[in-house]
């Protein structure tokens, strides 16, 4: 049959989960995220939060971006591309990285899985083979292939996501530390479990061949019916990633090969994530331009507010004063959290006004009226949320 | 033995000159050159017994200040008296003869117009004539001594005078084919001066960049432009150099090909230590400075681990493509070229500048001309002991032969571009095949293995305006120190670029010093 879509190579990509999703998105709440249908949300962000957060939800990872880089040179390579020591990436182990520009300003985050001595997996948000492809250039024995759509993945956030992946029969999963790996026989092929997720909480990411996606959503689905699992979309990611203080593109950062404006980009200093910098690898790229950032201190400081009242600082200009006539900082992402009790925002502030006091000039909107409030803020210095079960070995069972 | 300061990478005449000052100011240097003798591309070359010559075939602009402070007199250098005439070969023996400040073989208006060109050229490679020899600041926040330099230059500019000053930002950039129209009408006078505004780069007389800048480069110095073959050819150039280097303390050692150029890493960063050769041997010094070409020197020895992934891709980006060819014919006897007493000249072949864009066309899509143009030289006739008795040594450098043919360089491929030079010379000089022993075609391919340079680029790296001044090779490696502690560039891929003149090899010893 000759196709008749003028638009078949537009078209957005269907991830392996559609089915299922298609189903259960009862409000058809679709965006996009790499090119793929993608769900705002399923039938409620907060009903889908607060699944999150009670029971345990399913995120697509599928439009995740994952490269495999295989061969004795890939360990070499990703040492230089990475700001962390990849070499002290133990097997089976996940680190969660940054790459930045000769110019020391951050170009993407995200997790390297160390699969074997020759074979590491990498995820990030936004496609970077081009900078992986400009990254190996020089190194003799290395391949990078993008394997984004040879695999299906799901993340399953929330407290009883350990009793689930129980019930599925995962013997071993409950040594499974933090940022552990583990791989199941699947069905001829493989299942493997990362002790991974963007929630702050207690949770694990699920990976397994292209074709067996729907096979494992169902099975996942079955084991989860009596511990409340259910989708859920982008909307309540940002918000269980806010309350870990987790950073995300387009909102804390703006990936630096896409900045035109000059150092509208940051540095990992800036993003308060200099721990994930280590200087005593004596090169990765970028490394002198981070050191001379370090020497100086950066301009800009990620910081995580708790705001006075219950309205969302969302797009606040941060103030030194309460007559808001010097201003410091900008918020990056704000909300009320249903599960601090608190109204949170991470925000952007001049390092040399951190040590002083922060008010934050708040616009809202009631009923098409325009109102803004001036109020204190307070430094937080550890997430919103970060509940010991997320540390737990093994986890609680609930 | 003992622990060297220097290790310089190639005994070039960059690598010598850069390696003399040093020396001079008490470094202990140790130069190693893969070849069995030093010179690089200026190295003598016996193609066949008896018959010796250096792929590069005269001297124009080699700096007269390296030249004192090296004493390259008292070390046998002697430039030669008189300088090479330029003669554009015409059919049936009308040839044009470019002197410095004549032209016979064209009409009245050519001629005059002629003496107002030159000087007009000469003003503007005298405002540029200081900036050969410094280094060129980046651009950023610098010294007190980089924003003078930026002044003086600008002042030189300014010295110019509007009208001047004005016509220079005119033609800095103009296609050597719009500058040469502009002022004559006799198109082999055209075409003969246009040669020296692209030879060596990937530059046709309609390419606008930066075919007046490099006239410019070549019109520094007393020279003027004019080519000379000195006594001993171009290698007596580099014996005297290296032994004014070796009389510094310079320790000059060949056959020794660098392998590695070793870095150490620890919580501190990056330090080069030395130096591994192809033979194994380790040898340690405080600073390694590199005469090779920035691609060998970062890729190949430095290795891309230690380098940042712009940083790299820049490099990796060079354009280092060479396009020129060279020719050589073992002679019998002198042959006749039609219409003139003795070829004691620099002879171009090219009828008009549209031969020179076209033979261009092919190599720019990887083929070679059927009709390619070239420069010419006999420096037998200069200096009777390149060739046996009564024989001679023709060298020409033919343009524009692609490094990467299509198909490859196959025997086939060789032959013919050899035979297709023969041919076109026997037009000039019909007896040429009668006074042929031996010929060779050495391919930029072949120079690339043989004289191991990326490309088999003259200039090691294009000379274009993305690859000129401070960002030659590139930026953070373009005032002569690198981003790895403890290395040095000091060959063409610098400012001010190749051609003999040891420029780059001063600047960086300057740098070096400093």
């Amino acid at each position: 049959m000759v196709t008749t879509d003028r638009f078949a190579g537009e078209r957005l990509k269907l991830s392996p989960f559609y089915p299922r999703q298609e189903e259960l998105n009862i409000r058809e709440a679709w965006s996009s995220w790499n090119g793929y249908k993608f769900a705002e949300y399923y039938y409620d962000v907060e009903y889908e939060y607060f699944c999150v957060r009670n029971l345990c939800g399913t995120y697509d990872i599928c439009p995740m971006q994952k490269y495999e880089i295989k061969g004795p040179d890939a360990e070499a390579m990703l040492n230089r591309m990475v700001t962390r020591d990849v070499g002290k990436i133990g097997m089976h182990r996940v680190a969660y990285c940054m790459w930045c520009t000769d110019e020391g300003r951050m170009i993407d985050d995200g997790t390297v899985f160390r699969l074997g001595p020759d074979r590491f997996m990498l995820t990030c948000g936004s496609p970077s083979i081009a900078w992986l492809e400009k990254s190996s250039f020089g190194f003799d024995d290395v391949v990078v292939t993008d394997i984004t759509d040879d695999m299906a993945a799901l993340s399953l956030q929330g407290p009883t996501s350990y009793a689930v992946l129980k019930k599925l029969g995962l013997d071993g999963i409950e040594t499974a530390k933090p940022f552990d790996i583990r791989v199941f026989p699947y069905h001829g092929s493989q299942l493997m479990v990362s002790r991974t997720g963007f929630t702050g909480d207690l949770g694990y990411e699920l990976w397994v061949e292209h074709d067996l996606g729907l096979t494992m959503w169902d099975e996942l689905y079955k084991a989860g019916a009596d511990y409340g699992i259910q989708p859920y979309g982008e909307a309540a990611t940002n918000m269980a990633r806010l309350e870990a203080a987790f950073i995300m593109p387009d909102m804390e950062f703006n990936e630096a090969l896409k900045t035109v404006h000059f150092q509208h980009d940051q540095t990992p200093f800036e993003l308060s994530l200099g721990w994930l910098v280590d200087f005593r690898k004596p090169h990765f790229s970028g490394r002198a331009a981070l050191l001379e950032e370090k020497r100086r201190g950066p301009t800009y400081t990620l910081t995580k507010l708790d705001i006075e009242g219950n309205r969302p600082a969302e797009g606040a200009h941060i103030y030194s004063n309460k007559r808001c006539n010097r201003e410091i900082g900008y918020v990056t992402s704000a909300m009320w959290s249903p599960v601090a009790k608190a109204n949170i925002a991470l925000a952007m502030i001049r390092t040399e006004h951190l040590d002083g006091p922060l008010w934050a000039e708040i616009y809202y909107e009631k009923e098409l009226r325009h109102h803004s409030r001036v109020v204190p803020c307070e430094k937080q210095s550890k997430p919103f949320w970060a509940p010991a079960r997320a540390r737990a070995t093994p986890p609680p069972e609930y | 033995m003992g622990r060297y300061d220097s290790i310089i990478v190639g005994a070039g005449h960059n690598g010598l000159v850069c390696g003399a000052y040093l020396a001079r100011n008490d470094q202990k240097v140790l130069i190693l050159e893969a070849a069995d003798e030093a010179g690089g591309l200026a190295a003598s070359r016996e193609f066949h017994p008896g018959y010796t010559t250096s792929i590069a075939q005269s001297v124009s602009h080699f700096s007269e200040q390296v030249s004192r402070d090296l004493n390259l007199a008292a070390y046998g250098y002697d430039r030669g008296t008189t300088a090479l005439p330029l003669i554009g070969l015409g059919a049936s023996g009308k040839h044009v003869v470019v002197e410095a400040k004549s032209v016979q073989g064209v009409g009245d208006d050519d001629a005059m117009e002629y003496t107002g060109y030159t000087r007009q050229l000469e003003k503007f490679a005298d405002a540029l004539q200081p900036f050969w020899l410094k280094t060129i600041p980046r651009i950023g926040p610098g010294g007190l001594r980089d924003v003078l330099t930026f002044a003086h230059l600008g002042l030189s500019l300014r010295k110019l005078g509007k009208a001047d000053m004005r016509e220079f930002m005119r033609v800095a950039s103009l296609p050597a084919r719009d500058l040469v129209e502009e002022n004559f009408s006799s198109e082999l006078l055209k075409a003969t001066l246009s040669w020296d505004m692209l030879t060596g780069a990937k530059m046709a007389p309609r390419s606008p960049n930066s075919s007046v800048l490099l006239m410019l480069y070549r019109l520094a110095e007393q020279s003027r432009g004019t080519h000379t073959i000195p006594s001993g050819g171009v290698p007596g150039l580099i014996a005297a150099i290296q032994k004014s280097a070796q009389a510094s303390g310079v320790e000059v050692r060949c056959s020794t090909a660098v392998e590695k150029i070793t870095v150490a890493g620890d919580e501190n960063g990056l330090q080069v230590t030395g130096v591994t050769t192809t033979a194994g041997e380790q040898i340690s010094a405080d600073r390694v400075i590199s005469a090779t070409d920035p691609t060998r020197t970062f890729i190949d020895m430095i290795g891309v681990e230690y380098l940042d992934i712009g940083f790299t891709n820049r490099i990796r980006r060079l354009r280092c493509d060479g396009f020129v060819g060279k020719l050589h014919l073992a002679l019998s006897k002198l042959p006749g070229f039609t219409g003139l007493d003795t070829p004691n000249a620099r002879m171009i072949i090219a009828p008009n500048v549209d031969a020179i864009e076209f033979a261009y066309d092919d190599a720019k899509y990887g083929r070679c001309s059927d009709d390619p143009v070239m420069e010419i030289v006999l420096p037998s006739l200069i200096d009777a002991s390149l060739a046996p008795d009564g024989g001679h040594v023709l060298s020409a450098n033919v343009m524009y032969v692609p490094r990467a043919l299509k198909g490859g360089w196959t025997a086939a491929a060789r032959e013919q571009i050899l035979n297709r030079c023969i041919e076109v010379i026997s037009a000039y000089a019909p007896d040429i095949r009668d006074c042929m022993v031996h010929a060779e075609f050495l391919t930029p391919e072949d120079l690339e293995n043989e004289y191991r340079i990326t490309g088999g680029h003259w200039h090691h790296t294009e000379i274009a305006m993305d690859q000129m001044l401070m960002m030659r090779p590139t930026y953070e490696a373009a005032q002569y120190r690198t981003p790895i502690p403890g290395l040095y560039l000091c060959g063409a891929g610098c400012h001010p670029g190749g051609d003999i003149t040891g420029a780059a090899g001063h600047n960086a010893a300057h740098e070096i010093l400093r």
